[in-house]
């Protein structure tokens, strides 16, 4: 066979293929409309920023320190006065409308206690339902009284004061951007390369087609080539989105070099195109293939990449497990590379990592590959 | 050269509860430019036959070979020159009638203007179709593109499974009208059928059952070699009519034949049984004695 029938056996298949993915609606809108949905979902909607939470106040004292306090907690972008509460009892009350999530309890007199006893009380009470939120929104309140009282600190001048002084690098808004972009890049490209490439080449099993195809000269090795470069194509397409989508809506940028963050996610989409034609060689049904995708691999991936939960606070065995997650390696690389700014120095040992399980997945898929039925 | 030679096949499938042996020390030949056909109901191991000679399955145990060349060494070879077409709808449904062949052709090594003169009467009929899906023609309309997918490369041989199974009576009769013109045109035929009334289409036939073969020969000669008188029976009540004949003593064989029961008779008297079956108070039957189709040899064999 040569070179030139080779060449228009793949492209006629490779049109097949596409064919195949554009007259199927449902899935197309799958393929290219999942990353935007999820990566939207993923920036705005579920974060773990809080802007403009609810609080409510109960203000004993009612006199200029507290005035000022509290002018200075609602003129934050975090919090918003909800409702001013008139006694203690309500406080609960308040809690259990479900509309503010802390409450701010000043002490009777608090002026004079400030003044002359140099002492004065502040109670922060926050629904502990959500330990993490809650966390997050007590030491933002504490750090707007600190700073009030830096303020009054300024004016008296006391000998001993320590300054805490706070800098978050790389992301200093703390967005949860940042986190999502690269997560969603991991979760989006293993669903489409393995998920779709599998289930392509089990469909055609499942058919009967395969059937013919085997029976045909084609090469083995030439079908699953063009069976993959459909779903290539593809996954650049939809890291073109994601990319686009993350810089210009979701105000990210890409802070190192754009080659080696697109070189880094084409190694691993090929390692995700031949986990997938892994699970094509180990199962007959789209079902079945679906399904080890799905709960073989989503979980995984969103459990232990590293992106919903960081992989330090796991119990030792669930660490271990994490590092034959391909995507953990990724979402590392794609952090360096796109928020941190690291060049090929420092990322090329997850490289090297993907690089190895990459072939590890094809050296196995071509093995068990089946010239007969 | 004989165009297929199976010699001493056998093909066990082991499931979890039982072990099912599919073909059972099958040998057979088929000349070149020959329609053969293989008969019998599902499960008898035609399709098995099939998957071996077209190098899907391996054998257990035997030789098999496609026109001198042996099934498992050479398999490469024999994918080029052989057309197959799998029992179940095999091409793309979301894929045109012209993709489809053109998707085929090419992967074949050929295009649709080399070989069109081979397929052209089959294609004539789907022509008005060529935009349509695949997926959304009829059952025969399915079977001719299959049939000429399976031709767009001239394949030396042509391996048809169940080809007309689940098409209507005027497609299947085209279908067959096509097989002739092919078999005219040099080209052997390997077919399958559940079908009885298809055998007698054929060059010679071989009767399968069981993973076994009953019988191989021309279908005339299978018919001329039933050796018994044949009648078909036919009352207003069917079915007491059926177990009244089996309780005959002189009842050799006796089936249920569409709208007739065909009985044969170890004492061949039919004014005997027409006296029997007046004293088992049956009401205008019929005694006519008939010929023996393929389907009557059938049932003699398995027995």
């Amino acid at each position: 066979m040569t070179g030139k029938t080779i060449m228009k056996q793949l492209l006629t298949f490779v049109k097949k293929e596409f064919h195949h993915i554009l007259r199927d609606t449902r899935s197309m809108l799958v393929l290219l409309g999942l990353p935007i949905v999820q990566l939207l979902i993923f920036g705005f909607a579920i974060t773990n920023e809080t802007r403009n939470v609810n609080i409510a106040v109960l203000n004993n004292s009612k006199d200029q320190a507290t005035q000022n306090i509290i002018s200075k907690i609602e003129s934050s972008k975090y919090f918003d006065v909800y409702e001013t509460l008139t006694s203690n009892d309500q406080i609960e009350k308040a809690f259990k409308t479900g509309k503010i999530r802390v409450a701010v309890v000043f002490q009777q007199n608090f002026q004079n206690e400030l003044a002359h006893s140099n002492k004065a009380q502040i109670q922060i009470i926050a629904d502990g339902s959500d330990p993490n939120q809650a966390t997050t929104l007590i030491n933002y309140l504490s750090t707007i009284i600190m700073e009030y009282q830096n303020e009054l600190n300024q004016q008296s001048n006391l000998p001993y004061t320590i300054n805490t002084e706070m800098r978050m690098l790389y992301n200093p808004e703390l967005k949860g951007a940042y986190s999502s972009v690269p997560g969603v890049m991991g979760m989006i490209l293993l669903l489409i390369s393995t998920m779709m490439t599998s289930i392509a080449i089990v469909k055609e099993k499942e058919l009967g087609t395969m059937e013919i195809l085997l029976v045909s000269p084609m090469k083995p090795a030439l079908v699953i080539l063009s069976k993959v470069i459909p779903y290539f194509i593809v996954s650049l397409i939809n890291i073109a989105t994601i990319l686009l989508l993350s810089v210009f809506i979701l105000g990210m940028p890409i802070q190192g070099s754009i080659f080696l963050l697109i070189a880094v996610t084409i190694l691993y989409i090929f390692c995700a195109l031949s986990l997938g034609l892994l699970i094509s060689t180990i199962t007959n049904s789209q079902l079945a293939a679906m399904l080890i995708s799905l709960l073989g691999l989503m979980l995984p991936v969103v459990m232990l990449s590293g992106y919903a939960f960081p992989v330090a606070n796991m119990p030792l065995v669930l660490q271990v497990l994490s590092n034959i997650v391909p995507a953990k390696w990724y979402i590392i690389m794609v952090k360096s590379v796109m928020i941190k700014g690291i060049g090929i120095a420092g990322i090329w040992k997850e490289s090297l990592i993907i690089s190895g399980m990459t072939l590890f997945f094809l050296l196995i898929s071509i093995k068990r590959f089946k010239i007969r039925l | 050269m004989k165009a297929v030679v199976l010699e001493n096949i056998v093909k066990t499938y082991t499931t979890k509860k039982s072990i099912i042996k599919a073909v059972d020390d099958v040998s057979f030949s088929v000349e070149e430019g020959e329609i053969f056909g293989l008969i019998g109901p599902d499960g008898s191991g035609k399709t098995s036959i099939f998957r071996i000679l077209t190098t899907l399955l391996l054998a257990d145990k035997g030789n098999a070979r496609v026109l001198g060349y042996d099934v498992v060494k050479d398999w490469k070879v024999i994918r080029s020159i052989i057309g197959y077409m799998p029992g179940r709808f095999s091409l793309y449904q979301d894929l045109t009638v012209e993709e489809n062949l053109e998707f085929f052709a090419t992967i074949f090594n050929t295009t649709i203007q080399e070989n069109y003169n081979l397929i052209s009467d089959i294609y004539k009929q789907l022509e008005p179709f060529k935009t349509r899906r695949a997926g959304k023609l009829s059952g025969g309309m399915k079977q001719k593109l299959a049939l000429s997918c399976a031709l767009i490369h001239k394949p030396k041989i042509l391996f048809l499974d169940e080809p007309t199974t689940g098409v209507d009576p005027v497609s299947r009769k085209e279908f067959w009208e096509m097989l002739k013109r092919l078999k005219a045109q040099g080209i052997s035929i390997i077919v399958s059928t559940p079908y009885m009334d298809e055998a007698k289409l054929c060059d010679r036939i071989a009767l399968m059952q069981n993973g076994k073969i009953m019988k191989i020969d021309l279908p005339q000669n299978i018919v001329n070699e039933f050796g018994k008188n044949l009648y078909a029976v036919h009352s207003e009540n069917m079915f007491t009519l059926l177990n009244d004949l089996r309780a005959y003593p002189q009842t050799e064989n006796c089936f249920a034949f569409g709208e007739n029961h065909h009985l044969t008779m170890k004492e061949d008297d039919p004014n005997k049984l027409n006296d029997y079956l007046k004293s088992t108070g049956h009401n205008n039957f019929t005694i006519s004695k008939i010929e023996p189709g393929i389907e009557d040899c059938f049932m003699q064999l398995m027995k």
